[in-house]
């Protein structure tokens, strides 16, 4: 599912299938709901039954007609194929994923014992049951980790080869059906039916067959149905003119002049431009759940970045360490050291590390040493260890300072004194100013000092904010750390804004503040906690590693679990839409040439003077085609192979680029209004010198 | 084309320019319900009107509400003005005796005067009695023209509004735009033309006896008011059948000007009360901008092919630019100008007879209203008509930049799009069908006076004159037929609420909307760029649908005559 999976538009796997799915959509039921194709087909059956009722009568000029014909209907079957080759695209990938929901038999667990399970079927499995995966299974279906630890290997959904842990409790405790596990074992409970699950999901949306329209894709297609329309006023009103002007016009050529002029061009790309965005967040190993939240995401103006992971290196590593007076270095690096021991934590591992490359301090064993490794919890929010009656805790400042007010209240009945706590308090806001989390280190009731973490913001990262303030996207860093250090981050970053000591309730608020001012908040979360803001938020993306919860909640989910895509993801939707007007444009501006093909070629019989051969219009045939049928015909042929042509582009659509909406404004009308003013003129005539050389017209 | 002439359109943009700012800002006050100059004496009558109505202006309307009220008052007023001119001969003020104006004709007059159309079938001084003419065709040109400017006032304040409910209140729009903003302007441009030697009276036609001794009657009546308003209110119904043409209605150059100003006074304005209610004059301008650019491009080429003249005429010794059908105290410039102006606002007074205009020259007037009156326009119907070109600018363009379109900070969504391609969508319905019926239909080609693309060209004009609810005649056609009456009528009507039904659904919807604060990643819409997208969006929509009628009627016209080919 990863890279390997980036097959090229011009795949024959993919375009061989796609001509027999373009007559397959033929089918009126299938084609009416692109009303201006529709109303392509009706009027070429129209012109078919025509023909071949001149055919029995014996009308003229059957050879122009026929070819008029041909090219009417391939205007319809090169929308078809458009369609089907996005949608061929998805069904590669369907495929694949298809091979991983393979059939499996479950270890279904009876409540309460964890050893005795009976095999069933995987599709048997209901929501809440509880099943037992060993090492080798494969996942039956979606769940979460109820007990264990293992290493699973989810190259089914993501393509990445690497095994994940996924563990019980925490953020990591979701699974998903189809993928494997390779070592230990876990229990599951089970939180998706058969046919309900993740990769069915994932199936049926990346092969389309859930595809709804967006609401923008609808309110386009008002507009193109509007200006079809208006073609029909003006084309059906032509016989009349022709009428009065003594001259005659057969249906052919009217029904020829009305699917030039009305937008094909766009009418015919349009669905295959929708399959083909949400095709290209999957190949991102981004799922949306609906084309709404794609293009959501392009109109994102406000973005909540968590800031471990997307904004800093996950971890803040230990830099040095900072003794109150009366304390050596030495002596707060060995607690500190001490009290990280069994911290599996990588700052708590950054400090050990520090301690030795420092202070040459070596790394002790726990057992050895008779100590209790006290963990981290919300409550105490300090770890440390407790050795033969001593104990040794660091954690955060406040945190730390009350215990040691207590402790020393309890043991002395007097308070510690004021220096060393203001000289500790000094010391942590200097750190934090700078973007660090002081770590408060203390043994027995005695201030020890202070551990400098520090942030490591990731590089380029200020450049990509930079980026979004052009697009007009305010970020917003989240984080646990208090006002202070979140300043120094967010400067450093370069946010726009942040929310320090942010909860799930602060979250979700900063949410609701945001979209009251009209904005469109696109956030990242994985933990459960997260899910009333990534249900909240307009564009939730999930991570794929997230808990079930999260990822319910969420309308995207991110296979890597990368939160720094949520960049990519708006660039995605905008290009969605960017695509979708740059081809309406283009379709639009085509007339203006079509019409000098075509106008002239029709009326050049009109109002002919006494000794002229063609009437006063053919002054507006400025392309010099040759003759009317030439001009007619080659008109058709360029509305019929444009769609071909731009396929390419329209599956890969027109590239976001972040220099302001005004230039990117100026650049795409003049790519594709101007261009679409000029290329068919061009086109038009090299058409048309072919189809006179070969003496079709 | 002379530096003359050039001077006289130059001094007038210029003109009209200066007046934009101090108008826009009174209206802009009126309409907010502000304090003016001319409160302390109408504010009672304000609000005694209010109290007989049964209203107030604290009173906001949902916009059905607003609409239906809207379609009420124009339900009554066709009735009432139908109603005199059927009883007009048994009426007083009818010193010339005019007899009751026949069914098909009423019906088209009366749906003309509602619609602020002012197509005339008739002469008015040979069918309609003073009464018909001031109580009944006058007071429409007031009350019609105050509906456009409460309409297009009722559609900015959706855009201004935010999560909103109603639109504002129609009676109150409607009573203001009457009392401070119509009746002053009209009082003081009425004495003014007076002051020019336009007639003001109640009394008889007056006869005089020619230098051959021959006894000619002179028509008079109560003018100098009528022509105020006629103007002002882009109204375009003359009291004489020559229009602005007759030296009693527009005697001299100065009078010229100032109709031409007052013609697009108010729809220029409108630009900028737009502006200011939604927060930024640059919006206003920058709209104002895209009409006159199509304007100025259309007076340019009017004007040239104007002064060019005919190479037929040429041809036979005759040199200089087209005379025919132009007055001489105008001359080509300043008729060519006012041809433009008539058309690009829904006004139709006419002071050249645009039937006699070279084929290139016709047709800008043609193309002015065929694309919806849409440059300044009619006071109000010409800037909800350019918001909804706006809606479409901006959906397409909007995709381009990568966002859900958005205009001022309203999302532009498929309702609003439905709504905007029907306005636009109603126009070429009623001018391309009912033209293309006529021109086919024997009786209906009986009624014209020219044959060939020039016959064509009448036709298509009537449709389209009365579909954008202009009123000015292109000649030749003799319209007073049953069947001109009662299609042209039903053009009018179609042109008319087809687009001011869905310029208060878009307003309704828009009001309910919450305002979305721009960004970079919006793209500005107060300038050049937008400008320029917003004359190539009207361009195209409207080259895309007429070109081919045009191209049977002027353009070959005009082929043909370079070819030395005539019909």
């Amino acid at each position: 599912m990863s890279q390997s999976k980036s097959a090229s538009i011009m795949d024959a796997r993919i375009l061989v299938p796609a001509i027999g799915g373009a007559f397959r959509k033929l089918d009126p039921r299938t084609l009416v709901k692109n009303p201006v194709m529709f109303v392509v087909a009706v009027v070429s059956l129209l012109t078919t039954v025509l023909f071949v009722r001149d055919l029995v009568t014996g009308g003229g000029d059957l050879g122009f007609t026929l070819q008029i014909i041909i090219w009417l209907w391939f205007t319809v079957l090169f929308a078809n194929f458009a369609e089907a080759v996005a949608e061929g695209r998805g069904k590669a990938q369907a495929d694949s994923l298809r091979k991983a929901r393979t059939e499996t038999q479950a270890k279904l667990l009876n409540n309460g014992d964890r050893t005795k399970f009976k095999l069933v079927p995987g599709t048997s499995l209901k929501v809440g049951d509880v099943v037992l995966v060993e090492a080798g299974d494969i996942i039956p279906s979606d769940g979460e980790v109820i007990e264990g630890v293992a290493s699973v290997n989810e190259a089914a959904i993501t393509g990445e080869s690497a095994p994940v842990i996924r563990e019980s409790g925490g953020d990591r405790s979701a699974v998903t059906g189809g993928t494997q596990v390779l070592s230990d074992w876990i229990r599951v409970r089970i939180s998706a039916a058969s046919g309900q699950t993740f990769l069915d999901r994932m199936i049926s949306l990346v092969e389309g067959a859930e595809r709804q329209k967006t609401p923008n894709e609808i309110a386009l297609n008002i507009l193109l149905v509007g200006m079809t329309l208006i073609f029909v006023l003006a084309t059906a009103t032509i016989p009349s003119f022709a009428s009065y002007s003594g001259g005659y016009i057969p249906v052919t050529i009217l029904v020829a002049l009305f699917v030039t002029l009305i937008p094909t061009t766009i009418g015919a790309l349009l669905s295959a431009i929708g399959i083909a965005g949400m095709d290209r967040l999957v190949r991102f190993n981004v799922l949306a759940m609906s084309g709404r939240a794609v293009e959501a995401a392009g109109d994102v103006d406000t973005l909540l970045l968590d800031k471990t992971g997307t904004i800093t290196l996950g971890n803040r590593q230990a830099t040095e360490f900072r003794p109150v007076t009366g304390v050596t270095e030495q002596e707060l690096a060995d607690a500190a050291q001490l009290a990280s021991l069994a911290d599996e934590t990588p700052e708590g591992r950054s400090i050990v590390v520090l301690a030795k490359e420092k202070y040459g301090i070596r790394a002790r064993d726990m057992a050895t040493l008779h100590a209790t490794f006290v963990p981290f919890t919300a409550q105490t929010r300090m770890s440390g260890v407790d050795i033969d009656g001593s104990s040794v805790r660091k954690g955060a400042v406040d945190a730390v300072l009350a215990h040691v007010n207590q402790a020393t209240v309890a043991a002395h009945g007097t308070r510690p004194t004021g220096d060393a706590i203001r000289y500790l308090q000094a010391v942590a806001d200097e750190i934090a100013k700078a973007g660090g989390t002081p770590l408060a280190v203390e043994r027995d009731g005695r201030l020890l000092g202070v551990v400098h973490l520090k942030d490591i913001v990731k590089g380029g990262i200020a450049e990509r904010f930079a980026e979004l303030r052009k697009m007009g996207i305010r970020t917003v860093m989240i984080t646990g750390d208090n006002p202070l250090t979140a300043a120094a981050i967010a400067a450093e970053a370069g946010v726009d804004d942040f929310l320090a000591q942010a909860t799930p309730e602060n979250k979700l608020s900063l949410i609701r503040e945001e979209q009251a001012k009209g904005k469109l908040v696109a956030m990242c979360g994985d933990g459960t906690n997260d899910a009333p803001a990534l249900a909240q938020a307009d564009v939730g993306v999930a991570m794929n590693t997230g808990t079930v919860a999260a990822r319910e909640a969420g309308n995207m989910v991110d296979l890597d679990s990368d939160p720094t895509k949520l960049i990519e993801i708006v660039e995605i939707g905008k290009a969605l839409l960017m695509t979708r007007g740059s081809l309406t444009t283009f379709s639009i501006a085509n007339d203006v040439a079509k019409y000098f093909a075509i106008i002239p070629a029709m009326f050049a019989v009109f109002y002919v003077a006494p000794g002229q051969s063609t009437g006063p219009l053919q002054a507006l045939n400025i392309m010099h085609l040759a003759t009317p049928q030439s001009a007619i015909l080659s008109a058709i042929i360029f509305n019929a192979l444009i769609i071909i042509a731009l396929i390419p582009l329209s599956l890969k659509g027109v590239k976001y680029r972040a220099i302001g909406a005004g230039s990117l404004l100026t650049r795409n009308l003049l790519i594709y209004g101007l261009g679409g003013i000029i290329v068919p003129f061009a086109g038009i005539k090299a058409i048309e010198l072919i189809v006179t050389a070969l003496g079709l017209a | 084309m002379t530096i003359n002439g050039w001077i006289q359109i130059l001094v007038y943009c210029g003109i009209l320019a200066l007046l934009v700012k101090p108008l826009g800002f009174y209206m802009y006050r009126v309409f907010s319900g502000d304090r003016t100059l001319l409160s302390p004496v109408l504010v009672p009558i304000e609000r005694g009107l209010y109290r007989l109505a049964g209203t107030s202006e604290k009173e906001e309307q949902h916009w059905a509400v607003y609409a239906a009220g809207m379609l009420l008052f124009n339900l009554a007023g066709f009735l009432v003005l139908y109603a005199l001119q059927r009883l007009q001969g048994a009426l007083p003020y009818n010193p010339a005796g005019m007899t009751a104006v026949e069914p098909g004709l009423a019906f088209n007059t009366a749906v003309s005067f509602v619609t602020n159309t002012n197509w005339q079938n008739y002469g008015g001084e040979s069918t309609m009695s003073y009464l018909v003419q001031m109580a009944g065709l006058t007071v429409q040109n007031f009350v019609s023209a105050a509906t456009g400017v409460a309409i297009a006032i009722a559609l900015i304040r959706g855009f201004a509004r935010a999560s909103g409910k109603s639109i504002g209140n129609f009676w109150v729009d409607l009573t203001r735009c009457m009392l401070y903003v119509l009746l002053p302007l009209c009082i003081v441009l009425t004495l003014v033309y007076v002051w020019l030697g336009i007639p003001q009276t109640l009394g008889p036609y007056v006869d005089a006896t020619t230098l051959e001794g021959a006894k000619q009657t002179i028509a008079l009546g109560p003018v100098a008011s009528q022509i105020a308003i006629k103007m002002l209110g882009t109204n375009g119904g003359g009291f004489f059948n020559a229009n602005a043409a007759h030296p009693f209605e527009n005697p001299d150059a100065i009078s010229n000007l100032i109709q031409m100003l007052s013609i697009f006074a108010i729809g220029a304005a409108l630009t900028n009360v737009f502006g200011r209610m939604v927060g930024s004059e640059r919006q206003g301008w920058a709209i104002l901008a895209s009409m006159g650019v199509l304007f100025l491009v259309g007076v340019a080429v009017c004007y040239w092919a104007e002064a060019a003249g005919n190479p037929l005429v040429h041809a036979l010794g005759i040199d200089g630019g087209n005379m025919e059908g132009k007055e001489t105290r105008f001359g080509i410039a300043a008729s060519a100008l006012f041809a433009v102006i008539t058309t690009a606002a829904s006004c139709g007074a006419v002071n050249a007879m645009h039937d006699s205009f070279t084929a290139l020259g016709g047709m800008i007037p043609l193309i002015n209203m065929q694309l919806g009156e849409v440059i300044v326009g009619g006071v109000g119907a010409g800037f909800y008509g350019i918001l909804m070109f706006v809606v479409v600018a901006v959906f397409v363009a909007g995709l381009m930049v990568g966002r859900t379109p958005e205009y001022l900070g309203k999302k532009i969504e498929a309702k609003e799009v439905k709504m905007a391609m029907l306005a636009i969508l109603c126009l070429p319905l009623a001018m391309l069908i009912f033209t293309a019926i006529a021109v086919v239909l024997p009786s209906a080609v009986a009624s014209m006076a020219n044959g060939g693309p020039h016959g064509f060209a009448e036709v298509l004009y009537a449709y389209t004159s009365a579909a954008a609810n202009n009123g000015s005649a292109f000649g030749g056609l003799s319209g007073n037929t049953p069947w001109y009456n009662i299609t042209l009528g039903i053009g009018m009507l179609m042109g008319r609420f087809l687009v001011i039904i869905p310029a208060l659904a878009i307003a309704g919807s828009l009001a309910a909307k919450k305002t979305v604060p721009a960004s970079a990643g919006t793209f500005p819409t107060d300038g050049m760029l937008f400008v320029g997208l917003l004359v190539g969006v009207i361009i195209i929509v409207g080259g895309l649908t007429f070109f081919p009628s045009l191209a049977v009627g002027p353009i070959v016209e005009h082929l043909a005559m370079i070819h030395g080919q005539t019909f």
